[in-house]
């Protein structure tokens, strides 16, 4: 489905990607890492937004190396941003309408806010403007993404700020968009409720794939799991909290 | 009214047919419908040209639609409307003046519009100015807009000039009164070699009077906009003022706006705002599909919306 062939990206004199490799065949991949390894940087190179400085990536057998961002989006790659982009004037409704593609239909479009927990009636006609606060932005940046679809979606912390209380639900809308799109996801999390639901994980450090493998495998040899029954301070007693 | 009269009709006022309510359409200098109602009178002036639309105490729920057509090309008007509205009234007005000048000679509206408004009545002011034409006549439009705002009243108006317009000097100045607030969203776009001025000012005189203006301007091509907001405060009042701005190819914009405050207890701000559309605005359009270009024109329209 996907392959990077020897990714590399320099700014400022510094090398954030060497050499990446990979083919993501599986439905469901997350890329995690510490902080600064590189991993928006390489979901924006496939996206086409970062232009890397060698290498090439190859979607569904073609080289989409030198393709612009909308090309690749026309053929199945979609983008949530790990800082959602605003605007002045332009509305959630407006976007939802751009992201499917064809003329705007209400129920559609609320059937979308609705999977993230946002009430359509009190949403649809927001302007994307700093009036959202952070979680609210964050989900509809996932709307936006699921609205628009395709064969591969790129998820950049999708869960980051988002309320721990509505974070269950969240993990609904990706094992529903994992089981029902016949699309493929790649994600970017630190989460361990997202990670277990991967196939594989790709983990990054300082700018290269340092493992790339089944969930099961990577979430033991790192020891991301945190074990049931957590006794924090969110009190979600006998459940993994995340916090 | 012909083909070209019906769609400028539509352009400035989003009108397929009569409007409802009461209304005077002109067309090329004369009066081509008009209607009134139980509430609202419209007179035309003896003196000079233009109309008085008056308007009764505690009229709610009407509205009142004055276009103004121009089809004729090297046309020149000025044209005096006056609004008298009570109290405690709720009305919406929808202005607008429309030049489609396909001829050689240039065509002209300046209207002179002022408001008299009484005590607690709330005024819904839309305004749209449209030039369209293939001929080398111009087309210029320089409208004024005074208002006097009675205590307790809220005035809020949507004023925009979206094509089409070669110069415009816009003026809109406003005294308010006691509790009472003016709420303005300017827009304009301008292309080519056009050029727009525009100057709102406020008084705020009277004690908890409000104003919050916001102007936003696109300038394209080799167009050049000046935009003034001039808030002055008087009495213990709130005053904001925001101009916004986008600048593409080689557009020029001014924007300046100007606080004064004479009384301890006034509170004003001001932001303004120039640059190019943000890069990251695009490239999130594009990631749903647009072309760059798509993109840019979506961006304006959300922005002048
Ligand atoms: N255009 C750029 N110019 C200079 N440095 C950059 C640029 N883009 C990214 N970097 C740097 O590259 C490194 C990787 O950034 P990136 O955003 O990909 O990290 P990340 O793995 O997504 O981190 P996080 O987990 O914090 O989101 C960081 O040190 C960042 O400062
Ligand atoms: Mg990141």
């Amino acid at each position: 489905m996907l392959e990077l062939q020897n990714i590399c990206f320099r700014a400022d004199d510094k090398d954030i990607l060497t050499d990446v490799n990979l083919k993501i065949d599986d439905k469901f991949v997350a890329i995690t890492g510490p902080n600064g390894s590189g991993k928006s940087t390489l979901l924006k190179v496939i996206m086409g937004i970062n232009e890397p400085t060698s290498g090439r990536v190859i979607f569904d057998g073609e080289d989409i190396t030198d393709l612009p961002v909308n090309e690749r989006a026309k053929r199945g790659l979609s983008f949530a941003f790990q800082q959602p982009v605003k605007f002045k004037g332009l509305r959630v409704r407006d976007l939802l309408t751009i992201a499917s593609g064809s003329k705007m239909d209400l129920d559609r479009d609320c059937s979308f806010l609705k999977a993230v927990g946002l009430c359509p009636r009190d949403y649809i006609d927001r302007e994307i403007n700093d009036t959202l606060s952070g979680g609210e932005m964050k989900r509809i940046e996932i709307a936006m993404a699921a609205a628009k679809g395709g064969k591969m979606s790129l998820f950049d912390e999708p869960e980051a700020g988002i309320d721990l209380w509505s974070f269950n639900s969240l993990i609904d809308v990706f094992e529903n968009l994992r089981e029902k799109t016949d699309g493929n996801i790649l994600i970017i999390s630190h989460q361990e409720r997202i990670l277990e639901i991967a196939d594989k994980i790709v983990y990054l450090k300082d700018g290269k794939v340092a493992r790339y493998d089944t969930a099961e495998v990577i979430m033991d040899e790192f020891g991301m799991r945190r074990g049931r029954g957590c006794k924090c301070a969110h009190g979600m007693e006998g459940e993994s909290c995340n916090g | 009214m012909d083909d070209i009269q019906k769609r400028i009709l539509k352009e400035v006022a989003e009108l397929d047919a009569l409007p409802v309510g009461a209304f005077n359409i002109r067309a090329n200098g004369e009066s081509a419908a008009r209607n009134t109602t139980a509430n609202i009178d419209i007179v035309t002036k003896e003196d000079k040209p233009g109309i008085d639309i008056i308007i009764k105490d505690g009229t709610k729920n009407e509205s009142c639609h004055i276009p103004v057509i121009i089809s004729k090309t090297g046309l020149k008007e000025c044209v005096y409307n006056d609004f008298f509205i009570g109290d405690n009234c709720d009305v919406t007005i929808v202005a607008g003046c429309g030049i489609s000048n396909c001829g050689s000679h240039d065509s002209a509206h300046d209207g002179i519009h002022s408001f008299h408004v009484g005590k607690n009545s709330k005024v819904k002011y839309i305004e749209r100015h449209y030039g369209e034409g293939t001929g080398t006549g111009k087309r210029f439009m320089n409208p004024t807009t005074e208002v006097e705002l009675g205590e307790g009243s809220t005035m809020d108006m949507d004023t925009s000039q979206i094509a089409g317009i070669n110069d415009t000097y816009r003026i809109t100045k406003a005294d308010i009164s006691k509790d009472a607030m003016l709420i303005i969203h300017d827009k304009i776009l301008t292309n080519e070699d056009q050029t727009a001025k525009a100057e709102l000012i406020c008084n705020l005189d009277g004690e908890n009077s409000r104003a919050d203006i916001v102007s936003r301007g696109v300038a394209k091509g080799d167009s050049v906009q000046d935009v003034i907001i001039d808030i002055s405060g008087n009495n213990k009042c709130y005053g904001h003022a925001e101009c916004d701005s986008i600048i593409m190819d080689r557009g020029v914009i001014v924007a300046t706006p100007k606080l004064k405050a004479s009384c301890v207890d006034a509170s004003l701000v001001h932001e303004a705002a120039i640059g190019k559309i943000a890069g990251e605005q695009i490239t999130k359009l594009m990631t749903l599909g647009l072309t760059e270009q798509e993109a840019e024109a979506k961006i304006i329209e959300g922005f002048l919306r």
